[in-house]
């Protein structure tokens, strides 16, 4: 096993899937003669050449449509969308076209599509880089949403979404891509897609968080262990469409109280869906009202208000007293 | 000049000065006065200063978000240079020293680059909208702003730009389109740098100029060479005298390369192109054939050059110095701009933040 940063897992599990599956392509602006970006197609098209890793033209909506039209021919596309503001740019493609292609032609064509795009705040990105839009995604009917929140389950999500059979977003936390290393193993594993992880176990509140929020959120429960003696249980979304909605009903059984965090603005995102989905199951085992800590209803802020802007631990401690008080 | 007809030629490149600063095309000479021509000069050897000074301050962590334009200035300050005050500049994130050139004070473009939303309030003096990051946006809204001129009967142009990657958004199309359909006054500028971060003009398209993407729109389309500030404030000029005129919208592609990183983010150009083509380019350099040509006609001398660039440098300084002086932006000022009258939604996450930022 190898210790690896995120980035580094992301571009494992690209390497293995394209030298397991020859259907696999990959494209996208800068990704293959440089690597991308953030080098997460680093050495790739060297190993399996410019015709299964490449460069496009710098155009959203015609990535998309590639994507969509190799899809049609059994390939099975994975397409990095630079950045998550120019997602507006391949909307059409996404959720118009990939997402229905199932639906509309009955089963005939289908969208194996992976669409893989860094997104999220603390790093001080130029505007419409950093934007949380999971939401927007989570509400188009025929794709998956999926977050990893460390290199290991990186790794094993994106190599699971690789071989869905229908769209998947992949979204990668910018703040998480070199912030730390995990041992991650050579070769392939898979973890499913749709199930959660309950990363810290603990008996008095469940906090539910997904992507650079699970950081911020284990910070916020291990102060009130020591401090308090609260043991808080977190919860890691990992896929946030579909909501494991079993793993957080079961904690929810254990510890009455529950604390949502996101990243992203408030109004109908992930922890709106994840409170929704609480009342439908396990509304008869809460003692309160689940708290929610989110971003307000703003446009992401330019770099220099970010950091005030973004939950932070100390927001989430806040949300435990809540919480509790209710 | 300015008797060139006016179709497009699907093989002129425009160059009036050589590399030696020689004028090897007449028709297209300028007719600029000597002030003119030094105020030229002028602007580049400050905007090269400048950009100089910004590249320092980034690696310093004094500025935030910056995109280098070394080797792009005979464009950038050419253009602009051809349009008036009253004239409406939609720039792209790269595009700061038209803007400034177009009245944006200094210190705003540091604050841009900061993430301050301050940096944003063009002052309404100014016509000049925030720099622009979803490349092709730029080129649609140019349609609206323009047809705005039309629409009030205003004699002035909207002018824009793009690079050599954007020719290739939806958008960049979409937008040109439109401009040729309501025979709008729109200059579209593209400033063809070779590279769109590290893909080559080559990958974008199969096209062999940019220029001719001009002719499906029906506006005519111009090639130039962009190192050269004559040629391109010739074309320029030309371009918007046409559009202000009600002779409808025209594209420029200017041929040019960018010296620096795409933007200070971590770009390493040493991936994607060799130490010999930026030799290449360098020899071909805006500043130094503009002064030999100035020299020659003994309107540019040493101590010029020496003046301007401790005038850049000072105003530079000047302007971190104001940057410095503004309060941090806060979010609830940023809530307090998403509406003209907030609602009550917004007014209570508000109040949050008024007791965490204790103000
Ligand atoms: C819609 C959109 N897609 C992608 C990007 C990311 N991006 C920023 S600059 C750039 C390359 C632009 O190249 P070019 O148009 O040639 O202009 P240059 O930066 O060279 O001036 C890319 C891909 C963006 N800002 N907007």
């Amino acid at each position: 096993m190898a210790q690896m940063t995120m980035i580094q897992a992301i571009t494992d599990a690209l390497d293995v899937e394209l030298a397991r599956d020859e259907r696999v392509l990959l494209f996208g602006e800068d990704v293959g003669q440089s690597g991308g970006v953030f080098r997460a197609t680093d050495g790739l098209q060297k190993k399996y050449g410019v015709n299964r890793v490449f460069d496009t033209p710098l155009a959203e909506s015609g990535i998309g449509g590639l994507a969509t039209g190799l899809g049609v021919q059994g390939f099975r596309p994975i397409a990095e969308i630079q950045f998550i503001g120019f997602l507006f740019e391949v909307m059409d493609e996404v959720v118009s076209q990939a997402a229905r292609m199932r639906f509309r032609s009955g089963g005939r064509y289908t969208s194996p599509i992976v669409f893989r795009t860094p997104f999220g705040g603390g790093v001080k990105t130029p505007e419409l880089h950093a934007d949380s839009l999971e939401g927007l995604l989570m509400q188009s009917p025929g794709i998956k949403v999926v977050i990893p929140s460390n290199p290991y389950d990186a790794k094993g999500l994106l190599i699971s979404a690789i071989r869905d059979n229908d769209p998947v977003f992949f979204m990668e936390h910018m703040k998480l891509y070199r912030s730390f290393r995990q041992e991650v193993p050579e070769g392939e594993y898979t973890i499913p897609l749709g199930v959660a992880n309950v990363v810290r176990p603990g008996k008095d509140i469940t906090v539910i968080a997904y992507g650079a929020m699970v950081q911020t959120a284990m910070k916020a429960a291990d102060v009130w262990s020591k401090t308090k003696g609260i043991e808080a249980e977190v919860i890691d979304l990992r896929t946030v469409s579909p909501i494991d909605i079993e793993t957080i009903t079961a904690s929810i059984k254990k510890t009455h109280r529950a604390v949502v965090v996101q990243e992203a603005q408030r109004k109908a995102g992930i922890a709106a869906e994840v409170i929704a989905q609480i009342n439908e199951h396990a509304l008869y085992y809460l003692e309160g009202p689940v708290v929610r800590i989110t971003a307000p209803d703003t446009v992401y802020p330019f770099a220099m208000a970010e950091e005030i802007w973004l939950p932070s631990q100390e927001r989430v401690q806040a949300g435990f007293e809540r919480v509790l008080a209710l | 000049m300015m008797s060139v007809s006016w179709t497009t030629k699907t093989d002129e490149f425009v160059q009036v000065l050589n590399e030696e600063g020689k004028v090897v095309n007449a028709d297209w000479l300028p007719k600029l006065s000597a002030e003119q021509l030094r105020e030229l000069m002028h602007r580049m050897v400050f905007t090269r200063i400048w950009d100089q000074r910004a590249i320092k301050l980034t690696r310093q962590g004094r500025l935030g978000f910056y995109a280098p334009v070394s080797g792009q200035e005979g464009t950038m300050i050419g253009s602009e240079f051809a349009t008036t005050k009253e004239d409406f500049l939609l720039p792209s994130y790269r595009d700061i020293p038209q803007a400034v050139w177009h009245g944006l004070p200094m210190d705003q473009a540091f604050l841009y680059s900061r993430g301050h939303q301050h940096g944003g309030q063009i002052p309404s003096d100014v016509n000049v909208l925030m720099p622009q990051i979803i490349i092709g946006a730029q080129i649609v809204q140019t349609a609206g702003v323009a047809m705005g001129f039309k629409l009030k009967n205003q004699k002035n142009v909207a002018f824009t730009y793009i690079g050599d990657g954007g020719t290739s958004q939806g958008d960049f199309y979409e937008g040109l389109n439109f401009a040729g359909a309501y025979q709008l006054p729109a200059v579209f500028i593209v400033q063809n740098n070779q590279f769109a971060i590290t893909v080559p003009v080559a990958l974008q398209t199969a096209a062999k100029r940019l220029a001719d993407k001009a002719v499906a729109a029906g506006m005519p389309g111009i090639q130039v060479d962009g190192m050269d500030v004559l040629a391109v404030y010739a074309a320029t000029k030309q371009t918007v005298d046409h559009a202000r005129e009600g002779a409808g919208p025209g594209l420029i592609e200017a041929i040019t390369f960018r010296y620096g990183p795409h933007t200070m983010a971590g770009d390493d150009p040493t991936r994607y192109r060799t130490k010999e083509l930026e030799e290449e380019w360098q020899k071909k350099d805006p500043l130094v054939r503009f002064r030999l040509y100035l020299e020659q006609q003994g309107l540019w001398t040493p101590s010029d050059e020496e003046a301007v660039i401790e005038e850049a440098k000072t105003a530079v300084n000047e302007a971190l110095a104001k940057a410095d002086a503004v309060a941090p932006m806060t979010v609830e000022s940023l809530i307090d701009s998403m509406f003209d009258q907030l609602p009550s939604d917004l007014l209570a996450q508000k109040a949050e933040f008024v007791k965490k930022e204790g103000n």
